[in-house]
């Protein structure tokens, strides 16, 4: 369904600064897939999703989604059926405006129309979703999500995007900056609507344990490309000593040393 | 008394109300109303010394004013420069067409019937008091914008607007464009500006081609004497807190006539209002994050 032709992603082209991040990367996402992506910092993990976003353009290559070419089209354009979830919990909802606001703009994606939506039987139709949450939000659609907690407004985000009926979601360390607690819920709730709603995803992680457990698939990435790609039964039998064994077969170097993968 | 500050505080109330819309509502710093303003005002001269009805006049000032805020938008947008940058641009080119469109640096609107003398004339048997009179149609004018804003905030569009200059990034995420509610903001910023400087045109009966400068700081620093006295996060109070803060402006300016000796102190004095009411804030901010 979502389809990446030898991608290649340069920064500082022509410069001393050049690098080179994503190199050639070639990719076939499945309808279905729940893919977790690992790799230690600067492998190029968050590139790829912009690229894949349309956040940035590529250097060169192709991105097809349900074999049309969208390697042109404007981020905001595939945002209507690509849902993205960054780090920042604040990147998800205005701050400043109200729960229920913050659910009208979100509750449909395109450009908004000159009309008054919001009413009671909405609002009733917002309490019922917030209810899924578990969090108590149904109770505070009239505060600034402001006041929320970063765990509150990343499950808000999760669920808003859940409901737009997305074709594909990219979920970028999104329990990262939270608490513990607070990142296991969202984690849950993740893992939960992505099996409810048969989503496509792909989700980056710096846990390797939480890579191995959730999902369908695999991917290692390293210094620009994918160099593990791993599903079904042999993703399943993983342990994280097999995944650093396999890093270390593969890149000959000492992953142990990596903290940021075992963090 | 009367005039000189409720008056005259409604209608850079309306100036206000743009200059709110760009620096709060949409964080984006636009200082084309210094040209804006005067456009407004020159638009609305040249329409009635031509003879144009004056609705059709006031539609046309709008348009005007919409398209400049446009024009802001679109430098913004599409050469990827700060708002600052934009606007200053835009601000220098309309000086140039301000002259065009008053061919003199100075018109006068004397012995030309423009809406505030018809209404004058239509309430003779309520009052005859020309500033009492003023002030009622400012009154209506400013209740009935507040209203229409107020709605517009609500609809769809208009929360759009506003989380666009919470998060830009949100926006995208939902399948909008920036670039296009910026246009929709500006424009409709820059159209209340221009008409603000129409209003200002018809209650001094001129134009002036220099009318404009400094007029976006008086706006902003209406916006924030009214962030100061009233606290709220419901539009509607933030739009009439920016009438209010405005009003007290003028009062203040008032009330220190006798410290303005030059007709130009009030720049340097506005100024310096605008430095203390930021040290205000700081120092309240500071405190509650303290307590
Ligand atoms: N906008 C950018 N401009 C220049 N270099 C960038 C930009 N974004 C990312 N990079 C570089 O690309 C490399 C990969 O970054 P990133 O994709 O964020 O890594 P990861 O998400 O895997 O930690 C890093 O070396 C980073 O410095
Ligand atoms: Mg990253």
């Amino acid at each position: 369904m979502v389809k990446l032709k030898n991608i290649n992603k340069i920064f500082n082209i022509n410069t001393i600064n050049e690098n080179h991040v994503l190199k050639n990367i070639n990719l076939e996402v499945n309808k279905g897939d729940f893919i977790t992506i690992i790799g230690s910092n600067g492998a190029g993990k968050s590139t790829l999703f912009n690229a894949i976003s349309g956040n940035q353009p590529l250097t060169s290559g192709e991105i097809f989604l349900n074999s049309n070419n969208i390697t042109f089209v404007k981020e905001h354009l595939r945002s209507k059926y690509i849902g993205r979830i960054f780090q920042n919990p604040l990147l998800g909802t205005a701050g400043k405006m109200t729960l229920e606001d913050n659910m009208i703009i979100t509750r449909s994606k395109g450009f908004k129309k000159l009309k008054i939506s919001l009413n009671n039987k909405i609002r009733n139709e917002f309490k019922e979703k917030l209810k899924i949450l578990d969090m108590d939000l149904e109770n505070r659609l009239k505060d600034n999500v402001g006041q929320f907690s970063g765990g509150q407004r990343q499950a808000l985000t999760l669920l808003m995007m859940v409901l737009s009926n997305p074709e594909l979601v990219l979920l970028d360390e999104h329990t990262a900056a939270l608490d513990p607690r607070n990142a296991q819920k969202v984690l849950d709730l993740t893992a939960k609507f992505i099996d409810e709603y048969s989503l496509t995803a792909m989700m980056i992680t710096h846990n390797m344990e939480h890579a191995i457990k959730y999902g369908n698939r695999l991917l290692m990435m390293d210094k620009g490309e994918i160099i593990l790609d791993i599903s079904g039964q042999e993703k399943s039998n993983l342990t994280v000593e097999e995944l650093i064994q396999k890093f270390h077969d593969i890149r000959s170097e000492n992953f142990i040393n990596d903290e940021t993968l075992l963090s | 008394m009367i005039e000189g500050i409720l008056v005259e505080g409604l209608i850079y109330g309306i100036l206000a109300l743009g200059v709110f819309i760009t620096f709060r509502i949409l964080d984006f710093p636009d200082l084309t109303v210094d040209g804006s303003f005067p456009l407004g005002a020159a638009v609305m001269v040249k329409c009635l010394l031509t003879g144009i009805p004056l609705w059709i006049s006031f539609i046309i000032v709008f348009i005007c004013g919409g398209i400049a805020g446009s024009i802001t938008a679109i430098i913004h947008n599409k050469l990827k420069v700060p708002s600052l940058l934009a606007s200053i641009l835009t601000m220098l080119m309309l000086y140039s067409i301000n002259m065009r469109i008053l061919k003199a640096p100075f018109v006068s609107l004397n012995k030309i019937s423009t809406l505030l003398t018809k209404f004058s004339t239509l309430i003779t048997p309520v009052t005859t008091d020309r500033a009492v009179s003023y002030l009622l149609i400012f009154i209506l004018i400013v209740t009935v914008l507040i209203i229409i804003l107020n709605n517009f905030f609500h609809t769809d569009l208009g929360l759009a607007l506003g989380a666009l200059g919470d998060n830009e990034q949100m926006i995208i995420s939902q399948g909008m464009n920036p670039e296009h509610l910026k246009i929709i903001g500006l424009a409709l910023s820059n159209g209340l500006v221009a008409i603000a400087g129409s209003f200002i045109a018809q209650y001094q009966k001129f134009s002036d081609i220099n009318m404009g400068i400094g007029v976006v700081i008086i706006g902003l620093a209406s916006v924030m004497i009214g962030e100061l006295v009233v606290k709220s996060n419901k539009i509607i109070f933030l739009l009439s807190r920016v009438i209010l803060g405005a009003i007290i402006y003028r009062g203040i300016l008032f009330l220190s006539r006798p410290l303005l000796i030059y007709p130009t102190d009030h720049k340097l004095f506005t100024g310096i209002l605008i430095i203390i009411i930021l040290a205000v804030t700081a120092l309240k901010k500071k405190g509650s994050s303290n307590g």
